[in-house]
């Protein structure tokens, strides 16, 4: 999965304009930025906001899937479920990683996400209380996540890329083995359909929102464009997804819950309705339906794990202090 | 309370046998077994993997990017360490 | 009529799996860190991946039709034949990595021996999981070490899992007819031959974990004759859910 486009602003630059302009030559060169090399402080903020929002929205997505993964209704699908959750812990990690790069610690950024200062992707705030969300997480959302993802596999930043190219190589299983609950569901009992049905029309808008504000009302991609962070506009992705999605929904007899989605013969698009941005809004700032119960999940976590991470720790200080006394001691 | 950081490894894994030991990534273990067994959960879920090292991460020395022209340009007016530098009749074959 | 020994058998190996594969899983998401998160979903896949294994294989010997699935999500508690020590809840780290240690102790050898068995099935079935068990076991053992020699915390949690988990590990060595018979017809294995080399390498673990075996008393036991706690029916409340309240389904 994937955290949204939240375009946090990028700071107006204090850099030396020679560096910036050799720096700004390297990225329209298409060569990849490495951790060492010089850098605008407004680059190094941008990604590591980016790339650590990116990982929480990995580790805090664990949880909406986590609540289905005792309760699959097959042993097939069970394994498939935690594997695919098990990969988004594991993604979460490869971001974390990348972001430590730039000279943070994985502890600073985790307390950021658990003080809530920090960020991530606000459709984890909605609830799955059916197991046809299980299906339309994968098809819908990782489905979102991978128009955005693809792109960032180029974005300027090598650690990024590389960890992009990575999980967008593991995340091909995951939207498929979505896509196929939701077909399993859409061709069973009425039961089943009207779970498939619910769940869309629940997580349509949602994931729509998930591309972040539209072009017109954000302000601080053109600098991300610039720097190849981001390689393509939130409307351009947005529309991009709508256009694959729509048809494959199709094609399971359901029905988006959008009034206004047509097909427009002369562009080869599909036009959709207003997205609610108060909505989005809300959800962002906290007021969704799960906010507080996903970040006092990973607070709860992170508290019971205190005395492990402790206990690891001091093991490996009494080991190598016996490994020095040894060494002493041979001496 | 602030906790202490877990220690930070860098990752390079065998992928087949033959091939050298190429960065994978990196993660935190307390200590070096930790680290492999985190490495072998973390890295090679898919098959990816025939051995593992593990190094921690401050145990490696860079080159500095502002080194790179000394460091690096001073190798690439000596062509004549190339096979191309020398003429080799055709009629000798390959050589 | 009474199932067979050999359908009772492969059973006992699916449920065991299973249960425990379901318990680590309700750790994903919240493991005391991200690593070890992943390995814990590692170790329940591995159990999930045995018990549809063994299932399949049960519902061919049965020869009645039945699934893994049929199987898994359509029997109640009394129908199952998993040891009392997996179905125990989650608990905290020390508890789970314990039970983890003990059991993979015990069936990583156990299948080292299944895998030469006359029934060709299980022997492969077992060839594959020995592997998975062996790290399991070297996984275990090792937090096993970190826990009881870390910190006053850790040590205490791991005293405190080992008085709730001992009184559950007898039951792993228990033979009853059902198995006797197959054990000398070289299809099983004989679990109490293989306690020696339990005891030897829970002794090894606990040496450097500064954890003192308890003294062998009264072992807890029921399970593999499908009399269990009461933790099984709320485990099977959850795992069956969908099965249940959608009978009939396709999933």
């Amino acid at each position: 999965m994937y955290a949204q486009a939240l375009n946090a602003a990028t700071e107006t630059s204090k850099d030396d304009p020679a560096k910036l302009a050799a720096f700004q030559a390297r990225i329209d060169a298409e060569e990849k930025i490495e951790p060492n090399d010089w850098m605008p402080e407004g680059y190094r903020k941008t990604l590591v906001r980016q790339i650590s929002q990116h990982a929480h929205s990995e580790i805090v997505g664990m949880l909406p899937e986590g609540n289905w993964i005792t309760r699959a209704p097959s042993l097939k699908r069970k394994a498939a479920l935690l594997a695919k959750v098990q990969d988004e812990g594991g993604h979460g990690l490869y971001l974390y990683s990348a972001a430590e790069t730039l000279g943070v610690s994985r502890e600073e950024l985790v307390e950021a996400l658990l003080s809530g200062k920090a960020k991530y992707s606000s459709i984890f705030n909605y609830p799955t209380p059916s197991w046809a969300d299980m299906g339309m997480i994968g098809w819908l959302v990782d489905g979102a996540a991978i128009m955005n993802q693809i792109p960032l596999c180029r974005t300027s930043f090598g650690p990024y890329a590389r960890a992009m190219i990575r999980i967008c190589k593991e995340e091909s299983f995951h939207q498929r083995q979505g896509y196929e609950i939701v077909m399993t569901l859409a061709r069973g009992t009425p039961a089943q359909k009207k779970m498939a049905q619910d769940s869309l029309n629940r997580w349509w808008w949602p994931a729509l929102m998930m591309f972040g504000p539209s072009d017109t009302a954000s302000q601080h991609s053109d600098q991300n464009m610039k720097w190849k962070i981001k390689r393509f506009s939130n409307d351009a992705l947005r529309q991009k997804f709508v256009d694959a999605t729509v048809p494959q929904g199709h094609f399971l007899g359901l029905t988006f819950p959008d009034p206004d989605l047509r097909f427009n013969e002369a562009t080869g698009h599909w036009e959709f309705g207003e997205i609610d941005w108060s909505e989005f809004n809300r959800v962002v700032k906290g007021e969704g339906p799960c906010n507080r119960e996903r970040l006092k999940a990973r607070n709860k976590a992170q508290e019971e794990g205190a005395w492990v991470r402790a206990a690891a720790l001091a093991h490996a200080e009494k080991r190598a202090a016996r490994k020095a006394a040894a060494k002493i001691a041979a001496e | 309370m602030t906790e202490k950081n877990m220690p930070l490894w860098e990752v390079f894994i065998r992928s087949r046998t033959g091939l050298s030991h190429r960065h994978a990534g990196s993660l935190h273990a307390p200590d070096a077994e930790m680290a492999l067994q985190a490495a072998r959960d973390v890295y090679t879920r898919r098959g990816e993997g025939l051995s593992i090292w593990v190094v921690p991460s401050s145990a490696i020395t860079a080159s500095d990017p502002s080194d790179k022209d000394a460091l690096f340009e001073p190798t690439a007016s000596k062509i004549y360490r190339h096979p191309t530098f020398y003429e080799v009749p055709d009629e000798v074959g390959h050589m | 009529m009474t199932d067979t020994p050999l359908f009772t058998y492969t059973l006992r190996l699916a449920d065991n799996a299973l249960v425990l594969g379901h318990r680590l899983s309700e750790w994903c998401g919240h493991a005391p860190m991200l690593e070890e998160d992943l390995a814990l979903a590692n170790m329940a896949l591995d159990c999930i991946g045995q018990a549809r294994n063994f299932y399949t294989y049960a519902g061919e010997i049965e020869g009645k039709g039945r699934t893994e699935d049929d199987l898994a999500y359509l029997r109640d508690c009394d129908g199952f034949r998993n040891i009392l020590l997996v179905e125990r809840p989650r608990g905290d780290f020390a508890f789970t990595i314990l039970r983890q240690f003990f059991y993979a102790a015990f069936m990583h050898p156990y299948f080292e021996r299944l895998s030469a068995s006359k029934d060709e099935r299980l022997a492969s079935i077992a060839a594959k999981a020995v592997k998975e068990m062996a790290y399991h076991l070297r996984h275990s053992a090792e937090w096993v070490i970190r826990l009881g020699d870390g910190t006053e915390e850790s040590a205490a949690r791991l005293a405190e899992a080992l008085v709730d988990l001992w009184p559950f590990t007898g039951e792993m060595f228990e033979v009853d007819e059902t198995e006797r018979a197959l054990i000398e017809a070289g299809v099983a294995v004989d679990p109490a031959a293989l306690r020696p080399l339990w005891l030897e390498t829970v002794d090894r673990v606990f040496a450097d974990a500064l954890l003192a075996r308890p003294q062998d008393g009264w072992m807890q036991t029921g399970g593999r004759r499908g009399e269990h706690s009461e933790h099984l029916g709320h485990l099977l409340a959850d795992l069956q859910f969908m099965q249940r309240a959608y009978p009939g389904s396709t999933w």
